[in-house]
């Protein structure tokens, strides 16, 4: 079997008595369009705090690339090339579009502890920053400060932060949370312009969107991987429309 | 004067109004000489706010312990001028810096690893704890009664520190001239841009793989080391240490100016001591007793109605200003 771009290896991770994650094996090939579904409290950002690195499971290993990173803090992680965005938008509210992303572009390149000169001198960031906004189309809005910038595309300028990493694994946790199911597909646009070798793993609710995305779909209930497979095999599953897809379906 | 943001969109180049502090500073050297001791002590409290303000405004490290590295330069500087007999103002400063550096990254590697309200009680604890070390100390610092006998030889061997204070005020204006250097060129930097960036959002920082401790630490330490000279100066200028430089007060106090003049601008720090320490000049004079009330008034003002401080106001109405043209 070829090495799997991430993978868990029995993750278990207990709160006291209350266990949230039961011995998760999960496999995210190199490229994959992956989705992570579940209902609320199944354990899926816990999930998601332990593979960067913000927890530590009870047990268990994460491999990155067929290298054991379960011991390894968040900061490697993203140099290992393990990227990801948030829920509720995690940006630098103050500052300009062009330097949230900046800021992660030049991290990657070890331009982010030099004193000496002026950061805008540093070309290669901003002209890197630029293409990648331009990409997202918010090449428009490098100017503006996140404050002023429109919910949509602030949760675009989460992906674009994550894609300053260049990461070989990204995981992107509701990247469509709070947008409303109208504007849901200018999300949905830019997910399938992502590099095609980047391997994602998606965290929705939004149906629709993980339907139309994934080609794989792992269901985590109470901690555990209720079922794995493509989206057909998926929607069709009866386990999954009781405790998942039934609930939504009939909302 | 807006604020001085850095980063990777920021034009790093001289504006022509930031050129108007050293000019008032040099036109007050002709204009008003009998002011200069005052105008020293300014000068150096402005040093001081900077390195608060590296901090406290750009890093978003709240302290109220800033004294012990000011408190530490001041002493260091001073018992080598008055007990082992190390007059030259270079070698007193370095050492100030080397002591304000030392204790910063001893300090600041284990209090930095906290946040919020436990930092702060931190900060608080750390200075408290050096006051009552100094008090205790009264062979080497004199304790309560204070450490007389500090000599200063004449800078570079050339210029003596003369009873006018004109010395020591050049003096401090090119030291507050090559801190203010420094402190504007590490906001420009990518280093800035990041201290920033964990200030808005650390838990951001942190996954987009930066060292944020790390970061804090170093930055941390660059602070103390600036404060370390600037305690160093007082030192030399006033040619007697107190318990006072040390005491949790003086690091209020410098807060109180800081948020005066306007917290992450830079020039936050310069116009904050002017204000404050000229309105406690002159307030003392009038009402000896009663001066802390005239402050108090003007603190509790600029925190209702002017966030931002001075160069807040002067922002909004210069916004205002253009846009009726």
């Amino acid at each position: 079997m070829s090495v799997a771009a991430l993978e868990t290896r029995g993750l278990c991770k207990s709160f006291g008595a209350l266990t949230v994650a039961a011995g998760i094996n999960f496999r995210l090939e190199s490229g994959a369009r992956h989705a992570l579904i579940g209902p609320n409290g199944a354990g899926k950002t816990t999930f998601v705090n332990m593979l960067t690195g913000v927890l530590s499971p009870s047990s268990g290993r994460i491999v990155l690339g067929g290298e054991d990173i379960t011991a390894t803090g968040q900061a490697k992680r993203v140099k290992l090339g393990l990227g990801r965005t948030f829920q509720i938008n995690a940006l630098f509210r103050r500052l300009p579009v062009l330097d949230n992303v900046a800021l992660a572009v030049a991290e990657r390149r070890g331009v982010a502890p030099r004193m000496l000169r002026a950061a805008s001198a540093h070309g290669d960031v901003r002209d890197e920053s630029m293409e990648l906004l331009a990409t997202l189309g918010l090449a428009e809005d490098a100017g503006i400060r996140i404050l002023d910038l429109p919910y949509g595309k602030q949760r675009l300028v989460e992906i674009a932060i994550a894609l300053g990493l260049k990461p070989e694994v990204l995981l992107l946790d509701e990247p469509a949370a709070g947008v409303p199911s109208l504007e849901s597909h200018r999300i949905l646009q830019v997910l399938d312009k992502l590099p095609e070798h980047i391997a994602i793993l998606i965290i929705e609710h939004d149906m629709d969107l993980v339907f139309r995305f994934a080609q794989r779909i792992t269901v985590l209930v109470q901690g555990e991987v209720l079922v794995e497979g493509p989206p057909e095999e998926i929607a069709g599953d009866k386990r999954v429309h009781q405790v998942y897809l039934g609930e939504q379906r009939h909302v | 004067m807006s604020a001085h943001a850095g980063g990777y969109s920021a034009d790093p180049r001289i504006r022509r109004i930031e050129l108007l502090p050293w000019i008032v500073a040099i036109a007050a050297f002709f204009v008003l000489p009998e002011y200069l001791s005052l105008g020293a002590r300014i000068l150096i409290y402005i040093l001081y706010a900077l390195s608060l303000d590296l901090i406290v405004g750009y890093a978003g490290i709240i302290t109220l312990g800033h004294s012990a590295y000011f408190g530490l330069g001041a002493y260091v500087a001073g018992i080598l001028a008055a007990k082992a007999g190390i007059g030259d103002p270079m070698i007193q400063l370095a050492a100030a810096a080397a002591a304000g550096a030392l204790l910063g990254i001893g300090t600041g590697a284990i209090i930095l690893r906290t946040r919020a309200l436990t930092l702060l009680m931190l900060t608080l604890a750390i200075t408290s704890v050096l006051l009552e070390i100094a008090n205790k100390a009264s062979t080497l610092t004199g304790g309560a009664d204070g450490l007389s006998g500090v000599i200063v030889a004449p800078v570079l061997g050339l210029f003596k520190f003369d009873m006018f204070g004109k010395t020591a005020y050049l003096y401090c204006l090119l030291v507050l001239f090559l801190g203010w250097w420094l402190v504007r060129k590490l906001i420009y930097s990518p280093f800035g841009t990041s201290l920033t960036g964990v200030r808005e959002n650390s838990l951001r920082m942190h996954a987009i793989g930066a060292p944020v401790y790390w970061r804090l630490v170093l930055v941390y330490t660059l602070s103390a080391t600036i404060a370390g000279v600037a305690g160093g100066l007082i030192t030399q200028t006033n040619q007697f240490v107190g318990l006072n430089v040390l005491s949790f007060e003086s690091a209020g106090e410098l807060l109180v100016m800081l948020i005066l003049g306007g917290v992450g601008r830079i020039y936050g720090a310069f116009v904050g001591p002017v204000v404050y320490l000229i309105a406690q000049d002159l307030l003392a004079k009038q009402f000896p007793e009663y001066w802390y009330f005239g402050i108090g008034t003007l603190l509790v003002l600029v925190v209702m109605f002017a966030r931002g401080g001075v160069l807040g106001i002067l922002d909004r109405v210069l916004v205002k200003l253009r846009r009726k043209q």
